[in-house]
């Protein structure tokens, strides 16, 4: 209680500028990290210092070294340039995955709250019909029948991912409809289509972007989990996940597994603070806590 | 009250079996023909067995038929034979799930049993030094991969410092104990061999802190928001104003209102566990049910795939049934809605 009562007192004698800058800090290391993997994918081809396929036999599992900084796997291809040329991979699977769910899963979710009766029922048990799988393991069973390769697996996600935002979505368009502003545009003669696209689903897409946004490391997360366990990538694609698993019998060259890691932690927490700053920011009530 | 349970069940009987229509229709997309993926390059050569797998699974059959008959075999309790161990699936999950049931179980309570008092603290002492650790260490157990996180436990404490046993579960120049139960750590216990006891646990506590990791961050996180929200209600007011003591009022008042949500989460946790075991368990070795599940989708062994998902998905259902039923007990109003 006194923690928080002397908490609340130094953050009132900040300057608004130093307590917004406070506030938003997590938010903006975020944004710089996932700024610095998009860079890392956008010209991976040229700040890495080797070819991600070149392999060297002789210089296999060297340390981190001037020549190579996070070292060489047992291939003796350059690891620095593997985590590289792997932010494309991680990077494009986990925006597809997220945004093509997300769009799909809130348009099937808002027909649904917005239609009610029985296309309502069908939608939502068809929904919950997916949510019964545990998700990995029915993304496993799904890729291992389409056969391993990247797009394959995005698709695997795909099939596993969308229902939480026909969920979400039905419920934020339930509290969206029963608003007067969908009344007064019936009244005003507009179509259902205009009114359930253009009214209600953009008011209700506050949440959805909060929870895109903190989905976004979800994805990356399973899918380098997937690759991990040889259900993803083909080989030698250059992919975090993959790399692990390349390295996880190395001990002693603990290089190989663990910078590959942690470019996966980075993203991921990036994303989750990102997520959490534009809560806070959307959500009012949600700033107090 | 009776009346939504006897709806609730019904809802779970369907949904399991609308789980077999799911999984029978993954596994006849797989490209190329049945007889040939399920039965493995050696029985496929030989036309007999491709016969009598055609007749057995009625491949020549319609598609509503061959479901008709998946579902008959599911209810007998037949899963199909393995393709990778040539014995009935049934019995093979059998032999791995006690290993992964006994693992999930140390992990949930290890989670339970650090993440509530922990979301606790943070809550009450909200802004400290104890919230924010509280908060980082959430967030590295739920932004860290699984994989990763047990590659660099096994490196440390394993390849580095020696301080805890390699993978496994126990030592391979252990005498195992009669199988009973199947989970090492009660097995022992059983036969009163203290030696092999103490080498299973060790060999416990890595996959268990791993496996634990990411549930302990949602665990503490969700207890920490069920805490702030319910500390601010007025009835917490009212029983600091009466004059309780600072302890009675956070553990006698606000926790009670702050648990359900936590429990919701803590079901579909434990569910989550059990799939969680499959990186833990592929890095640590560990012959349970997600190592199982590992080798069968990589080999492409879709009996045994099939009923894994058939499985886990009737865990699931159930678990949710369990948490919508003690949601019920707890808060009565969810009843009504």
């Amino acid at each position: 209680m006194t923690a928080a009562v002397i908490g609340f007192a130094s953050a009132d004698r900040a300057s608004p500028r130093r307590r917004w800058l406070r506030r938003y800090a997590l938010a903006l290391g975020g944004g710089a990290v996932i700024l610095f993997w998009f860079a890392a994918a956008l010209f991976a081809p040229v700040i890495s210092p080797f070819s991600p396929d070149f392999v060297d036999v002789a210089n296999r599992l060297l340390a981190p070294s001037a020549a190579h900084w996070l070292g060489t796997d047992a291939l003796g291809r350059d690891v620095l340039s593997r985590v590289l040329y792997g932010s494309r991979i991680s990077l494009v699977a986990g925006f597809s995955v997220v945004l093509v769910s997300a769009v799909f899963g809130t348009v099937l979710g808002g027909i649904a709250a917005y239609a009610r009766g029985r296309l309502e029922e069908l939608l939502m048990r068809l929904t919950d019909l997916v949510l019964c799988f545990p998700p990995i393991i029915l993304a496993m069973a799904i890729a291992a029948a389409l056969g391993i390769g990247t797009t394959n697996t995005i698709i695997a996600m795909l099939v596993v991912w969308w229902p939480k935002y026909a969920r979400l979505a039905r419920s934020l368009v339930l509290v969206q409809r029963a608003q007067e502003y969908v009344e007064a545009a019936h009244v005003l003669g507009f179509g259902h289509p205009h009114i359930l696209f253009r009214h209600v689903i953009p008011n209700a897409v506050g949440p959805l972007i909060v929870m895109v946004t903190l989905d976004l490391g979800n994805a990356i997360l399973v899918f380098a989990g997937l690759s991990f366990l040889g259900l993803g990538v083909v080989p030698p694609t250059p992919e975090w996940g993959a790399m692990v698993a390349e390295g996880r019998e190395l001990v002693q060259q603990w290089w190989v597994a663990t910078f590959p890691g942690l470019a996966i932690l980075s993203v991921v927490m990036a994303f989750n603070f990102v997520g959490d700053g534009i809560r806070d920011w959307l959500d009012p009530h949600a700033r107090r806590r | 009250m009776l009346r939504y349970l006897i709806s609730r069940v019904v809802t779970a009987f369907v949904m399991v079996l609308l789980a077999t229509l799911v999984i029978f229709l993954i596994a006849n997309t797989a490209p190329g023909d049945p007889a040939l993926a399920q039965l493995g390059d050696l029985a496929a050569s030989n036309p007999e067995f491709v016969k009598a797998f055609r007749a057995k699974w009625g491949l020549d059959l319609p598609l509503w038929e061959r479901y008709f008959i998946f579902v008959k075999g599911l209810a007998h309790g037949d899963f199909g034979i393995s393709i990778v161990s040539q014995r009935p699936v049934l019995d093979d999950i059998r032999d791995f799930a006690p290993a992964t049931i006994e693992l999930a179980t140390i992990a949930f309570v290890l989670s339970i049993a650090i993440g509530i008092p922990l979301g606790i603290l943070a809550a009450v002492r909200r802004d400290s030094w104890i919230d924010h650790s509280a908060r980082f260490v959430s967030l590295i157990g739920v932004s860290a991969p699984t994989f990763w996180l047990a590659f660099i436990m096994l490196a440390v404490f394993y390849g580095m410092l020696e301080i805890a046993p390699g993978p496994g579960r126990v030592d391979p120049i252990a005498f195992l104990p009669p199988k009973v139960t199947g989970m090492l750590l009660i097995d022992c216990i059983l036969a009163g061999d203290w030696a092999t006891l103490h080498d299973a646990a060790a060999h416990l506590v890595l996959p268990a802190t791993v496996l634990a990791a990411a549930t302990l961050g949602l665990i503490t996180r969700t207890t920490r928001a069920a805490m702030l929200e319910s500390l601010s209600q007025d009835y917490v007011r009212v029983a600091r104003a009466k004059g309780l003591v600072e302890l009675r009022v956070v553990l006698g008042h606000a926790l009670p209102n702050a648990l359900i949500p936590v429990v919701t989460l803590g079901g579909l946790a434990y569910a989550n566990l059990l799939t969680g075991a499959v990186m833990t368990e592929t890095v640590f070795s560990w012959p349970g049910l997600g190592r199982y599940t590992f080798r069968s989708a990589v080999a492409v062994d879709f009996p045994a795939i099939m009923a894994i998902t058939f499985i886990v998905a009737v865990v699931y259902i159930a678990i949710n049934f369990l948490v919508d039923m003690s949601y019920a007990l707890l808060d009565p109003r969810a009843v009504k809605r």
